[in-house]
């Protein structure tokens, strides 16, 4: 029996009259890996603020570690890890002194503090950086200081919000190694992302939310395979008729159309379908120009649930965590 | 009682004596005003006060130690009132974040900016009075070593109270204020009043009945007052300006500083409260 680390009865959440929570309920059991994926102003930062009693909730109900983030805030901080969108370290002291300050703050005794950093320090392999000043690290290691951290305390869940956010993909591929290593070593963990591979890679659920609402949560392999085998991606002389031939066919399961492809969701395995979709279409004398088959990705799982393209719901505000926060190791 | 604020209170420590730069300013700029202001001014005060009869059992005091009061307290004011500023800094820079963020309570967090605040004006006084015997300065003439204990037991306690409330003070405009050019100028607007409506440079006997009355309720009047009265003793005159304490004074005095750092604390905590981050 797995209990549930975290459980949300119908959030909301408005600021002014914006809704940026809209009645959201889920939960996230012990030692998984639960993410949060959904474009820059979904609402998944709000989420986050209220789950670590940053922001007082408004209306609904949620529990961290058994406690009402609502009566028992201080319980709730004593049980959780944050690591923030933005850097915020202490640049004017040392890596062992940023730990040393957070385990002092949460009131750890003295040895166990000094065991823990050495912990922490071996995991996210900065032993040779403990003097350093934290201004003169790489933007991946501030990150990986950051979430030793957010372990200091031993949390019951850590709490990341865009943990990888303006890292090249190196840093980011390293970053997900240690985040794997500290779900291995029991630790339950809520991020939150607007990157695709990271949900796709890294977590054991995912809830994609759009517009301050969860649109569908499952593991990355279920949500691509509501999508179907395959997909194929196919340009024809003219579309609008090789949908209607395409629908007819049994195991397509949906057919959508852009502004130049159709996107052709195959139930079976489309080695067996191709050959009937190009007979067909050939039949009503419509030529094929292009046609591209691949295996559904959390791209297409997005796009086919939020109709939208991740990246155009994107804001073009600058991040003000980009400035701060170096590019690669 | 939770004594989380010892956490605050080394982390400010440790970066103050990190910074051999701003540790030496901090410590070398006291040292210079008693060099500089004080030996040029005393001189010319004292050749004033030469000119003025002597009253019958009252005790001279030069200028130099009469100012010496003045210079500690003027110090212990711009640290103090500029100390905030490091808050909005770190507001600025989310590092008071994860403070924000932790179990600590928002009163650990002011006491324990403060308690650094009052160090770091400790240290500030001992350097003058060390550095002011060393240039003259009458401090604790014909006292006993007993008598000089206490005297600077009671300097450090006002210093104490006096360092808290504006740092309460400008650490709550710091917490409540966005932009770091609006922070300047309201504290070199209120630095301004507080610095010349006082004491604590030269007497105010003369000064205009309305700012003279301003000057009794000006917390660096009080922590001068304290000053002098531990420092110089309750009778005494300079540039012919007689000053005699009473008890009475003193206690009204230490009174008022209390009651100044006990309501900036409650306006800090108002402030911290309201913080979202």
């Amino acid at each position: 029996m797995t209990a549930n680390v975290i459980e949300v009865n119908n959030l909301e959440h408005s600021y002014g009259s914006v809704k940026a929570v809209d009645n959201i309920s889920f939960s996230v059991q012990e030692g998984e890996i639960f993410s949060f994926l959904g474009p820059n102003g979904a609402g998944k930062s709000t989420v986050i603020n209220i789950l670590t009693t940053l922001r007082k909730i408004q209306k609904g109900e949620a529990r961290v570690n058994g406690y009402d983030v609502a009566k028992e805030s201080k319980s709730v901080r004593k049980s959780i890890g944050i690591v923030f969108q933005m850097l915020c370290l202490d640049y004017e002291m040392t890596v062992c002194e940023n730990l040393e300050y957070h385990g002092k703050i949460y009131s750890m005794p003295k040895n166990e503090r000094k065991k823990r950093i050495e912990e922490l320090l071996k995991l996210t392999e900065l032993e040779n950086k403990r003097d350093t000043l934290a201004k003169d690290l790489s933007g991946g290691m501030k990150r990986r200081l950051e979430l030793a951290r957010g372990l200091m305390t031993k949390p019951a869940v850590l709490f990341l919000d865009e943990p990888t956010i303006g890292f090249d993909i190196q840093t980011r591929m390293r970053m997900w190694e240690y985040l794997r290593e500290i779900k291995r070593a029991g630790t339950t963990i809520f991020l939150t992302t607007h990157y695709m591979e990271e949900a796709d890679q890294l977590s054991d659920r995912i809830s994609i939310i759009d517009h301050g609402k969860i649109i569908v949560t499952g593991t990355a392999d279920e949500l691509k395979n509501k999508l179907g085998k395959d997909l194929i991606y196919l340009e024809t002389s003219d579309n609008k008729v090789a949908v209607d031939i395409l629908r007819a066919i049994k195991s397509v399961k949906n057919v959508t159309e852009d502004t130049k492809s159709l996107r052709v969701m195959i139930g079976e395995d489309v080695t067996h379908v191709l050959p009937q979709i190009i007979e067909q279409i050939r039949q009503a004398e419509i030529d094929i120009t292009t046609i591209n088959i691949k295996k559904p990705s959390m791209d297409d799982v997005f796009v086919h649930y939020t109709g939208h393209d991740l990246r155009e719901g994107e804001p073009q505000e600058k991040h003000e965590g980009m400035e701060i926060m170096g590019g690669s190791e | 009682m939770n004594f989380e604020f010892r956490a605050i209170y080394w982390r400010d420590m440790v970066k103050f004596f990190r910074y051999k730069s701003m540790l030496f300013s901090s410590l070398i700029q006291p040292v210079m005003w008693l060099a500089f202001f004080g030996l040029a001014m005393s001189e010319s005060f004292d050749q004033l006060t030469a000119l003025i009869p002597p009253i019958d059992g009252v005790q001279i005091v030069d200028y130099l130690s009469y100012m010496g009061a003045g210079i500690i307290s003027m110090n212990v004011l711009f640290s103090s009132l500029f100390g905030g500023t490091v808050l909005m800094f770190d507001k600025q820079f989310s590092l008071l974040r994860e403070t924000l963020a932790s179990p600590v309570s928002r009163v650990n967090i002011i006491l324990g900016v403060g308690l650094s605040g009052v160090t770091k004006a400790y240290i500030q006084t001992s350097i003058i009075i060390v550095f002011g015997k060393l240039l003259g300065m009458d401090f604790f003439m014909g006292y006993t070593l007993t008598e000089t204990l206490i005297a600077i037991a009671g300097i450090f306690l006002f210093v104490g109270l006096f360092t808290l409330g504006f740092l309460f003070l400008s650490g709550s405009i710091a917490i409540t204020i966005e932009k770091p050019e609006g922070m300047q100028s309201i504290l070199t607007l209120l630095s301004m009043p507080i610095f010349f409506v006082s004491n604590a440079l030269y007497p105010i006997d003369a000064f205009p009945a309305f700012l003279k009355f301003l000057s009794m309720f000006n917390p660096l009047t009080l922590l001068a007052n304290g000053i002098r009265y531990f420092a110089l003793g309750d009778n005494f005159s300079v540039i012919g300006n007689h000053y005699v304490y009473t008890t009475m004074d003193i206690g009204m005095s230490f009174l008022g500083l209390l009651f100044f750092a006990l309501s900036m604390l409650a306006v800090s905590l108002w402030r911290f409260n309201k913080v979202d981050i």
